[in-house]
């Protein structure tokens, strides 16, 4: 049991000094009926490094990694590469192996980033402030729908249909419980930004809390938020945009700029991979003015006792340890460490490397969807997008996905597996295209496309 | 505030001479000062290197950012730098004993952080068509077994991303049952010394929060709890073993007598390291428990965070886990999602919790922890953690007050007071003191029902040697607190920085740096 360093002769010593006869007598306080008398049955016994090694490296082989073959899958989850000093930075065990940081003299490393993440974060959202990570993007947005409930005390959300559906049903879910009223709706094939922004512009009114838009949408549409941002204003609402594909943002305008109030995100993207769903990084930033209705920590400059610039946990008096059933959130962990992975990468890319990877993904974005749709019968239902876009199939497209697939193509996903059963968007698959994509990529999916669809 | 604006020479005169650096750079020797990024990183300086893109029609509609966004840049070795620096201003428990009470702070295996890089895991889209996801399926599910099969209880949610989101699955999974008999409860029971995500939680599910009280001895006092039960009762959170240290000896009891008024009883599993492998909490009468992986499962805690909190729960819960979920059927393993939900009967489930399929990279690690401890090495585990525990509490209880000494053997975290300082001395000063000794603190002044409250939870992955080099250090420091050694209040006078000054930072906020304006101009 080579994680356990106590030796027999050790434990006889503690429980001599404890006064205690043996361990058993320790586990007194156990009801004997509850109390084990071994190890558990049914589960295997301890085994070497090289058999679990050899056993996990058994099921990893049985999936399909995304850098096996043609890729393009995208819809809240992006493949880009990571530089390989991020994954070395944050192994350091000064990193990976420290907590929350309490003790603020002895985790300045730690404090120092987050404070570099927040002011990325906030900086690349166009907002004054940002936290130091949530959970992920879904859960980011709904704590951004319960802060605005406490800033406008109103309970009525408006939900764009370019939300992702999961981010959405996460929203759902939560709301049948607390009781606050979500007006929802679907994407369409054959919409625009433009139309969805005036739908939402019509919807908003003086019950509304917060407006929540999805920017790339889920079909990958852009939109300006600038008009929908002031009619929200207008009716005393805010507005709270989402964005899940952060490389984006070294392109097109941040929510910051056209108005939002409070901007949430996923921080996938950049420096953390894709895990098959998570850990992932929510990103959480607003304008000064709300800051004490934020959920999550905060890392903040402040002096030592010698005068020296330091950085502290603060205004934790909105946090559960300290407001217990008053506080803001429920959040306790976060996403540290895949804070970390994100400035270390946004380091490294600075503004610079940002804007040509965001450059880069675009222009093979748009090549891609030059020849995909020249595939028979395939159409281009965004008519604006950024490394993602959604075609319109001649037929149902999860079946094509899955066709693909088998023959080694992970050509899309399709909106049936995100809408099942909404028979209106069962043709749509989504494509996602970033710089891991070759020509030879594009040209292998716009081949199986045809073959599926054949 | 121009403290320290170039990162590299501190400049605030000092009356102290200790804190006062002598060097040209601030620095002393291997203990190195580093700027902020913004302060030596540049808008056109890169540590990527990208192909010329293509030169195609813009697509963008017309949204082109045209403004500076502010996001400074390293080329590779200065970036590797900064951060490695940052790095060395930390604690971790790969340089020393880490006995936080409440988070259990074990050594973490570097096979897991392996496992997890595999390309099959790492480099999985979560939503590749199934058939190709087979082997992270049958991941998840393996890992969910053996939660259940630990703890004895039939159901499990794998989705929730921390312990405090279990926690919310937890009570919306009780909320749910409720409702589904048409019973609309209101109030959730949370003892006095629970963890501020309790309380926290059962408000952000959308219920009122009534807190019972503690004995003398400190466990629930089961009679004030029976005083507080009642049909508008929908479940208590009770932690187990409690935050005092100690186990709830009347857990069978108290659980009966949830269940009597059709009130469920949910546990927080926060401190499962004290029994796992030895206890199963279903064998108790829970309803619902989170199992922190970060803390049991030895997920390593990154600086606070990424955890993962799957839930398991009792038969009468577990129809109602939220989705997505994993399934057997045969050979082939099935992810229950929204879709699947009416064929396969699934329609209690009370909605989703998150995005995708919850936290698969922690779910590697803890399944290379649990295949490598097995059943015999995690029984081990909490026999060691809980041994160890009363070693330090018998070591030390002598010069420390011990509030609940009297009350038996502690679990897996021993429990003191700051009762007996001398005047004017604190458990802070207490914590300061050991960061000197070169150790992290343990958890100050939580639980809240004791004053000045130190909970050292030394986990089993520390020898004995780490153990008695700790109890001499700790003895030291709470001897010089006695005597009321002045020096102590100016701890810690080694560390990266001293005392830091919380009330500043708390009244005048600075979230984000600000550039000078010189700098701004020059752009």
């Amino acid at each position: 049991m080579r994680y356990l360093p106590l030796q027999p002769e050790d434990r006889q010593a503690m429980l001599g000094v404890i006064g205690a006869g043996s361990v058993d007598d320790l586990f007194v306080d156990v009801p004997a009926s509850a109390r084990l008398d071994g190890p558990i049955r049914d589960l295997p016994m301890h085994q070497s490094e090289q058999v679990v090694e050899r056993q996990l490296t058994a099921l990893a082989r049985k999936n399909q990694a995304a850098g096996d073959q043609p890729f393009f899958l995208g819809a809240g989850a992006y493949r880009h590469h990571v530089p390989a000093s991020v994954d070395h930075i944050i192994q350091r065990g000064e990193f990976l192996t420290s907590y929350t940081p309490y003790q603020p003299e002895i985790a300045q490393g730690t404090l120092q980033a987050l404070f570099e993440f927040q002011t990325q974060v906030a900086r690349l959202f166009g907002c004054d402030v940002a936290n130091a990570s949530m959970y992920d993007g879904s859960t980011a947005c709904w704590e951004a729908i319960v802060m605005a409930r406490r800033i406008t005390k109103r309970g009525k959300a408006i939900l764009s249909g370019g939300l992702h559906p999961h981010y959405v049903s996460v929203c759902k879910t939560m709301a049948r419980f607390t009781g606050d009223q979500l007006l929802t709706s679907l994407p369409s094939l054959d919409g625009s930004a433009e139309k969805e922004m005036a739908k939402l512009i019509a919807a908003v009114d003086s019950e509304t809390s917060c407006v929540v838009v999805q920017n790339p949408g889920i079909l990958g549409r852009i939109a300006d938020l600038s008009e929908l941002a002031a009619a929200c204003h207008a009716k005393g609402a805010l507005l709270v945009a989402v964005v899940t594909e952060p490389v984006s943002l070294g392109l097109i305008k941040s929510p910051g700029e056209m108005g939002a109030d409070i901007v949430v995100g996923e921080g996938q993207s950049i420096g953390v991979g894709l895990n098959f769903g998570g850990p992932y990084v929510g990103l959480f930033a607003c304008a000064d003015k709300h800051v004490r209705q934020m959920p999550g920590r905060l890392a903040g400059e402040t002096v030592d006792a010698a005068g020296q610039r330091g950085f502290v946990l603060t205004l934790s008096t909105r946090e559960q340890h300290i407001r217990r059933e008053k506080a803001t959130s429920n959040i306790c962990t976060n996403s540290g460490l895949c804070a970390l992975a994100f400035t270390v990468h946004m380091t490294l890319l600075g503004e610079k490397g940002l804007r040509d990877l965001a450059t880069l993904n675009h222009a093979l974005a748009v090549e891609a969807a030059e020849v995909l749709t020249k595939v028979p019968g395939v159409e281009l239902c965004s008519d604006s997008f950024f490394n993602e876009f959604t075609l319109k199939l001649p037929e149902a497209a999860r079946p094509v996905v899955r066709a693909m697939a088998e023959k080694g193509v992970l050509g899309g996903v399709s909106l049936g597996r995100l809408y099942p059963g909404v028979e209106a968007l069962e043709k749509g698959l989504i494509v996602a295209v970033t710089e891991t994509t070759t020509h030879e990529d594009v040209q292998a999916l716009a081949a199986a496309l045809e073959e599926a669809l054949a | 505030m121009t403290v320290n604006p170039s990162g590299w020479r501190p400049e605030a005169p000092s009356n102290d001479t200790d804190a006062a650096p002598t060097t040209f750079t601030g620095n002393k020797a291997l203990m190195l000062e580093e700027a902020l990024l913004f302060e030596i990183g540049s808008i056109d300086r890169t540590g990527v290197d990208l192909p010329e893109p293509p030169r195609v029609a813009s697509r963008l509609n017309g949204l082109e950012r045209n403004r500076t966004i502010g996001l400074p840049g390293l080329s590779e070795p200065e970036a590797v730098r900064h951060y490695t620096r940052l790095s060395r201003q930390n604690y971790g428990i790969d340089l020393g004993f880490f006995p936080l009470g409440s988070c259990t702070m074990k050594h973490n295996p570097r096979l897991n952080e392996k496992m997890a890089r595999l390309p099959g895991f790492a480099d999985l889209h979560p939503l590749t068509p199934v058939d190709g996801t087979q082997g992270a399926l049958a991941l998840i599910h393996l890992v969910g077994e053996w939660l259940k099969t630990l703890t004895g209880m039939p159901g499990i949610a794998m989705s929730p991303k921390a312990g405090a989101h279990g926690e919310l699955c937890g009570l919306l999974a009780i909320r749910a049952a409720h409702e589904a008999q048409g019973d609309a409860r209101t109030t959730i029971l949370v003892p006095e010394s629970a963890h501020g995500t309790n309380p926290a939680t059962a408000a952000f599910a959308g219920y009122a929060v009534e807190s019972i009280p503690a004995t003398a001895e400190g466990r629930v006092d089961l009679d004030a709890l029976k005083a507080k039960l009642g049909t508008h009762v929908a479940g208590v959170m009770i932690t187990n073993p409690n935050t005092c240290g100690l186990f709830e000896r009347d857990m069978i009891a108290i659980a009966d007598a949830i269940h009597a008024v059709g009130a469920y009883l949910y546990c927080d599993g926060a401190n499962f390291n004290a029994i796992v492998g030895s206890v199963r909490p279903g064998d108790l009468g829970v309803d619902a428990m989170h199992i922190n992986l970060h803390k049991t499962f030895s997920t390593p805690h990154g600086g606070g965070g990424p955890g993962s909190g799957p839930v398991v729960f009792s038969e009468a819960l577990a129809p109602f886990a939220p989705l997505p979920f994993v399934e057997q059927h045969g050979d082939k393993y099935v992810l229950v999602e929204e879709e699947t939900v009416a064929e396969e009967h699934h329609e209690k489930a009370f909605g989703r919790m998150v995005a995708f399929h919850g936290q698969m990279g922690m779910f590697v690690r803890a399944a290379a922890y649990m295949m490598s401890h097995g059943a015999d090495g995690l029984r081990q585990v909490s026999e060691d953690a809980v041994l160890s525990a009363n070693y330090i509490l018998r070591s030390l209880d002598d010069v420390l007050e011990a509030p609940f000494g009297a009350s038996g053997p502690c679990m897996h975290e021993a429990l003191f007071s700051d009762d007996g300082m001398a005047e004017g001395f604190t458990t802070l000063d207490i914590a300061k003191g050991l960061i000197d000794e070169g150790f992290h603190p343990m958890t100050m002044y939580f639980p809240l029902v004791v004053h000045g409250a130190m909970l050292i939870e030394p986990t089993e992955t520390e020898s004995k040697a780490a153990l008695d080099q700790f109890i001499g250090a700790l003895r030291s420091v709470a001897e010089r607190a006695k005597a009321g050694d002045p020096a102590l209040k100016a701890a810690p006078i080694h560390a990266p920085r001293r005392r830091l000054d919380e009330t500043a930072a708390a009244r005048k906020p600075v979230l984000v740096y600000k550039d000078p304006p010189l700098a701004s101009a020059a752009e």
